[in-house]
């Protein structure tokens, strides 16, 4: 049975049959011909049909989806008018097209003269043309179908008598720049059909009431009953986890029986890479050839489609998989879920439980891995969070410029329209209720004429003001705008094949095949391959039986720990034993309280030691990943300034290990946050990560234009790296819009200067310098870490030199 | 720090910047410099970059100028995104080429994109020939000792892309001087095809580095 069928159908049979009567009676025959009725929620919601917008928050399985659409087959009834009638919109593409599939079934059941279609990238253009002229009474889509479609002149007429939208999955949504530019599109939505009622749905939020502003004010929660809690444990292993790594192989044994035992095993990664390895160990130590598969993110469509047929056909045991199994469809008949790697992220572990036998009051299944020692902590913080229902989720600040640019140029796109009238819809989205009107019309500045301090384009705007109203100086420009619409950044993505047989395996980060070299080996899509060479934009490969390979990095896919989790995690290591974690855990951290002492929440542990004729110093922030490696880079700058000689450092999700020649001996220059605040204004500008952040913000406000395959082809580029932008646009116009956009993202993201202020103002000046003899029990691990980040400067130049000395060697160049 | 190579006779310079210096001659070559690119996007296409890259191939340029003091200056071709754009510098930048081409011979070799004489004082030459050298901004397949520009290539090393130069005993290929200009991969068709196997690529950056062309 598809788990989809059964969320988009009727959980219950009917012991006595009974209901409601606004369904039309020839949906109601049906129901009682199958046996079926409504749910209490679903009653609910159609009760509140009229509401102006409605969050349902119901356990997927609840028949959530079904609740979401009944109003509409009720309003459309038997004998439906032409025209749109309702919108519905999910983060996933493959969620549009089986979600149509599944409304057939009552509606072709039934016998009502209702159609539904889907609209997204992969619909042919011709059904794209018609669906404008003729629309369908209820469309499905995506974000990005849907500012492409609201940018024609005819989207008006199109969307003139829409009555309901539906978002899916809006908690997913909520959390990133398309759930931005929904909430500004919905605005718009609105402003054609005034009578639009919308309801959101979601299955796990951590707080109701900000996701009901994001829908739109007046929003009522409704809540379905949770059902029952996910029975949820941690794997036992004979064999301890091992002190550092994070593929989590060492519990293969346990997690094939897991396997055997059950029907089909979903086992989640927290990163394509790690996926790779383990699906490689695994495939290894399945000696029964249990039939699994692979599915991430960066396979080729054809790749997961075939991974997904084959476990809708419930030929797979098990799927090795990622985030992109995460949401939406459950394929096939799942009824364990595995999670490998501490889940960084509470909301994210309960949403991947949640892929687990979906049947109304049947609790899933699920066990987690620590993939080493400190996770096993981190673990324990996950599972006594999930049983508490103690969600989180990072504030999404106020939504952001570079959005509202886009918006602009979309509005552009359409018609002509007045800057007022424009502001005043934008400020009814959830996300832009606070925008100041300056702040708008800096936006509305950029778009018109690129908001330089240099006024070079007041021939050439973008925009023209021509009796009130701001429209496009060139109506043809609307064509590029439109091919590069939506929120959505991709890294520059190379293709793999095989050389001989030309089939395609997926993509890889271009950055990673530029660290390629002909006869390297790497893992992806589960087999070993060697680099040929670069063809055309294409990564050629052949099959290889190399066993060490190397591993193909995914930037952009580590999380870091959230505040909660970490917060969990302190309160842990506070107690004064640990009679809920493994013996070899609690003795660990036993240890680490006599020789030096456990981190708390009140104060800032440093500890320094020399180890193997380096000094080191241990910061145990507990600001995770990203906020300690900038911590990791602020700090090492302040020890080269005072000739402390660092040479190196790693950072996780909990601590920072700096090593060096000299030891630290007075910590209070080194963290004043003065003192860090200013070597971020002053250095870390020019960083990689902050240009990392520019690139999509300059794609997103339509700075610049997204690279295409098919211009790329022909051989002369016309792209130039937005690197050059960004350092051009330091130096000759440092206060421009779209600088501003980046630096507040990067202190957020992938800087996430905000964890390392709130770590600051959590010790408030409470630092401890423990200097000590050796190596401590908590330190240890981070020895083991990968990713150990040189000190800039010299060292890349030197780099630079010994490579260009060791190829010209090699070709007899010298 | 330059990296020094011979053509045909003759002794050049690989500098860091992207230029190449002729001692003997006291004689600077840039390429593609596409002056007044922003410009031209924002008219042909309506997309509004930073108008600063004038300024800041301008700025290079000058600064290469003040350290060799050459003689002679020869711009190979696309020194403008198009003869339109000839005009849109404004009076800042006008001032920076002026200060630049004072005092000096000053020789505009036509390119692809502006074809035709520029309404800037100096020399407008198709191409040129010095001491057995031939300067011009596309390449002639079947010319021996040849200087030209055209393609902006670019390599890379330890992991990182560069404009470079592309040079073996026939002929040179000058990288992309200008602030906003892509690159073409040296392992495409239209570069393997022109250069010989053993020729190198000099990666411009911090310094000039040479590799084997990658191919």
């Amino acid at each position: 049975m598809l788990r989809a069928q059964a969320d988009i159908a009727f959980a219950r049979p009917a012991p006595n049959f009974c209901i409601m009567s606004p369904l039309p009676p020839l949906l109601s025959r049906w129901f009682a011909a199958k046996g079926w009725e409504l749910q209490p929620h679903q009653q609910t919601m159609l009760a509140s049909a009229d509401r102006p917008s409605t969050l349902l928050i119901a356990p997927t399985g609840g028949g959530k989806t079904l609740a979401g659409f009944l109003p509409s087959l009720c309003e459309l009834g038997e004998n439906p008018p032409a025209g749109l009638h309702t919108l519905y919109i999910s983060p996933l593409k493959a969620l549009t097209a089986d979600i149509r599939r599944n409304l057939r079934r009552p509606i072709e059941g039934a016998g009502l003269a209702i159609r539904v279609e889907d609209r997204t990238s992969d619909t042919a253009a011709t059904a794209r043309k018609r669906q404008r002229v003729d629309p369908p009474h209820i469309l499905l889509t995506t974000p990005e179908s849907l500012a492409l479609l609201l940018s024609y002149e005819d989207s008006s007429k199109i969307f003139a008598g829409l009555q309901r939208v539906i978002v899916d999955e809006i908690h997913a949504l909520a959390e990133s720049k398309r759930g931005d530019q929904l909430s500004l599109l919905l605005t718009r939505l609105q402003s054609l059909a005034p009578s639009l009622r919308r309801v959101g749905l979601s299955a796990t939020v951590e707080d109701p009431p900000a996701l009901a502003r994001f829908l739109g004010c007046n929003t009522q929660i409704l809540n379905a009953d949770p059902g029952p809690d996910p029975d949820i444990s941690m794997l036992e292993t004979p064999q301890a986890p091992p002190w550092a790594g994070a593929g989590g192989r060492y519990a293969i044994p346990e997690i094939l029986n897991l396997i055997k035992a059950h029907r089909t095993t979903l086992i989640f990664h927290n990163t394509r890479a790690q996926a790779e390895l383990f699906f490689h160990a695994l495939w290894l130590s399945n000696i029964d050839t249990l039939p699994i598969g692979i599915h991430h993110g960066s396979l080729s469509r054809e790749q997961r489609e075939r991974v997904e047929a084959a476990m809708v056909a419930g030929e797979l045991r098990a799927v090795v998989c990622t985030g992109s199994l995460d949401l939406g469809i459950d394929w096939g008949d799942v009824d364990l879920v595995v999670q490998v790697g501490a889940p960084k992220n509470v909301k994210r572990l309960v949403q991947r439980i949640g892929r687990a036998n979906h049947r109304y009051n049947t609790p899933s299944k699920a066990f987690i891995v620590p993939a080493n020692r400190f996770e096993v902590i981190e673990c324990k913080a996950a599972l006594d969070a999930v049983k508490a229902h103690n969600l989180d989720g990072e504030p999404r600040g106020a939504g952001p410029l570079d959005v509202l640019c886009q918006h602009i140029l979309i509005h552009a796109c359409a018609g002509a329209f007045d800057a007022v009238a424009l502001y005043e819809q934008v400020i009814t989205a959830g996300p832009y209720r606070h925008l100041l009107w300056d702040d708008f019309l800096k936006a509305l500045d950029f778009v018109a004429n690129g908001g330089y301090a240099l006024r070079a384009y007041d021939r050439w705007q973008r925009l023209k003001q021509t009796n009130g109203l701001w429209h496009l100086r060139d109506p043809r420009s609307a064509a590029l705008i439109r091919q590069n619409l939506g929120t959505i950044v991709d890294t520059e993505m190379l293709k793999v094949r095989f050389r001989s047989r030309g089939q395609a395996l997926g993509e890889i980060e271009e950055s990673f095949a530029s660290s390629l070299t002909p006869g390297d080996t790497f893992l992806f899509a589960g087999q070993i391959v060697r680099y040929e060479g670069l063809n055309e934009m294409t990564v050629e490969v052949s099959r290889s039986t190399a066993t060490d390979p190397k591993v193909a990095v995914y930037g952009g896919s580590k999380f870091s720990t959230s505040t909660l989790l970490a917060d969990r995690i302190l309160q842990i290591l506070q107690q004064a034993s640990w009679p809920d974690l493994p013996q070899h855990t609690a003795d660990w951290l036993r240890l680490q309280a006599e020789v030096s002492r456990l981190p708390n929440r009140d104060t800032l542990l440093l500890e320094s030691f020399p180890h193997d004729g380096r000094e080191h110093l241990c910061i145990y922030g507990f600001a995770g990943r990203n906020a300690q490696q900038t911590l990791g880079l602020l700090v090492t700058k302040q020890m080269e300034n005072q000739g402390l000689n660092p040479l190196g450092f790693v950072a996780t999700d909990y601590a920072t290990l700096i090593w060096g020649l000299s030891p630290v001996t007075d910590h209070a220059p080194l963290f004043a946050a003065k003192t860090l605040r200013e070597g971020l204004e002053n250095w870390l500008q020019s960083n990689a990560l902050m240009k990392r952040t520019f690139r999509a913000v300059a794609l997103v406000a339509g700075l610049t234009e997204r690279s295409n395959q098919g211009r790329r082809k022909t051989g002369r580029q016309a792209t130039f790296s937005s690197d050059i932008l960004y350092d051009t646009l330091r130096r000759y116009d440092p206060e421009h819009l779209l600088l501003q956009v980046t630096r507040d993202e990067a202190m957020r993201g992938l800087i996430d200067f905000s964890r390392i202020e709130e770590m600051l103002t959590r010790v408030q000046g409470r630092i401890e310098l423990r200097r000590l003899p050796r190596v401590t029990p908590l330190a240890a691990p981070l020895f083991l870490e990968p990713g150990k980040i040189p000190i800039q400067g010299q060292a890349r130049e030197k780099l630079a030199d010994s490579a260009a000395e060791a190829l010209m060697k090699a070709a007899g160049l010298e | 720090m330059h990296f020094g190579l011979t053509l045909g006779s003759e002794n050049l310079h690989a500098l860091p910047s992207g230029a190449l210096y002729w001692p003997a001659q006291k004689l600077l070559v840039v390429s593609d410099l596409h002056l007044g690119k922003s410009h031209r996007l924002a008219r042909r296409a309506g997309q509004l970059l930073p108008p600063y890259e004038s300024r800041a191939t301008l700025q290079k340029l000058d600064a290469d100028i003040a350290a060799l003091r050459p003689a002679t200056v020869v711009c190979l071709g696309d020194s403008f995104d198009d003869l339109e754009s000839a005009d849109s510098l404004d009076s800042a930048d006008s001032l920076l080429l002026a200060q630049a081409m004072a005092g000096r011979e000053w020789i505009w070799v036509e390119g692809n994109h502006d074809p035709g004489p520029l309404d800037l004082g100096g020399t407008h030459r198709a191409e040129l020939k010095i001491s057995g050298l031939s300067l011009r901004h596309i390449a002639n397949p079947s010319e021996r000792y040849e200087i030209s520009g055209h393609f902006h290539p670019k390599a890379r090393l330890a992991g990182q892309a560069k404009p470079c130069f592309l040079v073996d005993d026939q002929r040179l290929i000058m990288p992309a001087y200008g602030a906003y200009t892509g690159g073409l991969w040296t392992e495409s068709p239209a570069l393997t095809s022109l250069m010989q196997p053993r020729a190198l690529a000099i990666l411009t950056g911090t310094k000039a580095r040479a590799i084997p062309m990658p191919r």
